[in-house]
């Protein structure tokens, strides 16, 4: 990875667009923060490494009539993939650099990993390992052990779409049936079991709405019905009921759009598995109607059309 | 009066203004006898009924929810009910991932004519939804 190439095709880029969006050093040696570019000095605060974690596509649809450069992974580029097939931005204002990925850290993983320790240093290296200092001590983690679950399933760590590629084209060395074992393995539970699993997990929501917005496919912005009064949705009362309803419309909400960016499970301070929900509809979409979102900039999301005769959709018997 | 001896359950009902609402009125009108548990709301049509209706109602109280539309090809404004089979598809899908029955969900297509039929849905459902007892999802009162 080589963050002086970067630098340059940002450079030459910046002529054309009005903002560039990459990352940046955050606060402390483990954060980094998104960087909003818009002259040619500030080119040199970027970064690349496996600290770059946030999905900056994100601020497309907000940017809509400006022309922007973005810096995206495998992962983000689905992001962009979907926002297209659904009008939400003008590619030809959008300028994608993009930057195959081989894997990023979580951050709750890797406090967890040094027993949340105050982190002094980290460093990468090529071969996946990831040397962390802390006060106490110096430890050699695998990135592995400390990547999100999306990461453990990539099946796109190049981007699917982008002007200008930086690096060598990675290829998924993760099967593909691994994407939704989690997901096929907790569905064999008894519906005693799940019901207890989702009241417990949803009764930590504190209703921060954190996930909705760091979702790139929440884009109702100030219309999002969990907030708004006429019609009443949700109300403010702290029951589960009221958190049970808001997990269920942003499922809802993401049906066979969602990219699984992972961006809401990292946002969720309560660590609530928020994508799950979402992956579990993607998984059906997949089997019913052969779709993968964010996949094929042509393709056209399951809910926006139909088909007069729906082959996999066989009418149910009562019971 | 329920139609079935035991108490009666809430089972929320949304009905297409243009076939089932009529399909439900000539099963009226025919003095089809059904069960009372089921309480209709009138939609304008089944692509009018968000997934979320559903899970709302469920979620507030419903034992079971049941849709209705025309079928498919015959509905009012032409292909209402094609979204409408699609995302009614997709919730009854998610259902048993969350831990709900999938049988307490139903959607189906009764036409203005099918008076016979609407009864014999509206029993049926009715009678599976006594079958597997009041829902509690959030373990509120």
């Amino acid at each position: 990875m080589s963050v002086d190439k970067l630098k340059d095709a940002v450079k030459q880029i910046l002529n054309e667009v009005d903002i560039v969006i990459g990352y940046t050093e955050g606060f402390d040696k483990v954060h980094a923060t998104p960087l909003f570019i818009n002259t040619q000095d500030k080119v040199d605060q970027l970064i690349w490494d496996q600290r770059c974690v946030h999905n900056l596509a994100s601020y497309l649809p907000s940017l809509k009539r400006k022309k922007v450069g973005v810096i995206v992974k495998g992962c983000d580029s689905r992001t962009i993939v979907q926002y297209i097939q659904e009008g939400l931005i003008n590619r030809e204002n959008v300028k994608i650099i993009g930057l195959p990925c081989s894997g990023v850290i979580s951050l709750k993983k890797l406090l967890k990993a040094v027993d949340f320790a105050n982190i002094d240093d980290i460093t990468f290296e090529d071969n996946g390992n990831v040397n962390v200092k802390t006060e106490k001590e110096t430890k050699t983690l695998s990135l592995m052990d400390i990547a999100p679950d999306k990461c453990k399933t990539c099946q796109y760590p190049t981007p699917l779409i982008y002007d200008i590629l930086i690096g060598d084209p990675i290829k998924s060395d993760k099967p593909k049936e691994s994407v939704y074992e989690d997901i096929i393995e907790f569905d064999k539970k008894s519906l005693e079991e799940k019901l207890a699993y989702w009241q417990k997990v949803f009764d930590r929501c504190i209703r921060c709405y954190a996930c909705r917005n760091a979702c790139p496919m929440c884009v109702c912005q100030d219309s999002c019905i969990a907030e708004s009064r006429e019609p009443h949705w949700i109300s403010q009362r702290a029951t589960l009921t009221e958190k049970f309803m808001f997990h269920l419309i942003h499922t809802v909400h993401l049906a066979g759009r969602c990219v699984e960016c992972g961006e809401c499970e990292r946002a969720c301070p309560m660590g609530i598995p928020v994508n799950t929900l979402k992956r579990k509809i993607n998984l059906e979409m997949k089997e019913l109607f052969d779709y993968v979102p964010g996949v094929n900039p042509d393709d056209k999301p399951p809910m926006y059309t139909f088909n007069v005769d729906e082959l996999k959709i066989k009418e149910h018997k009562i019971g | 009066m329920s139609g079935l001896e035991n108490k009666e359950m809430k089972i929320v009902g949304f009905l297409c203004n243009w076939c089932s609402y009529g399909g439900a009125d000539t099963a009226g009108v025919s003095r089809f006898k059904q069960p009372t548990d089921l309480r209709i709301i009138r939609v304008p049509c089944s692509g009018r009924v968000n997934p979320l209706f559903v899970v709302k109602a469920l979620l507030n109280g419903a034992d079971g929810v049941l849709v209705s539309g025309c079928h498919p090809r015959d509905c009012h404004y032409s292909d209402g009910n094609f979204y409408a089979r699609r995302r009614l598809e997709m919730l009854k899908r998610l259902l048993p991932f969350l831990g709900i029955d999938h049988r307490r969900f139903h959607y189906t297509w009764v036409s203005a004519s099918e008076g016979a039929r609407w009864q014999q849905v509206v029993k049926d459902f009715t009678e599976v939804i006594h079958k597997l007892g009041p829902l509690n999802l959030t373990r509120e009162a």
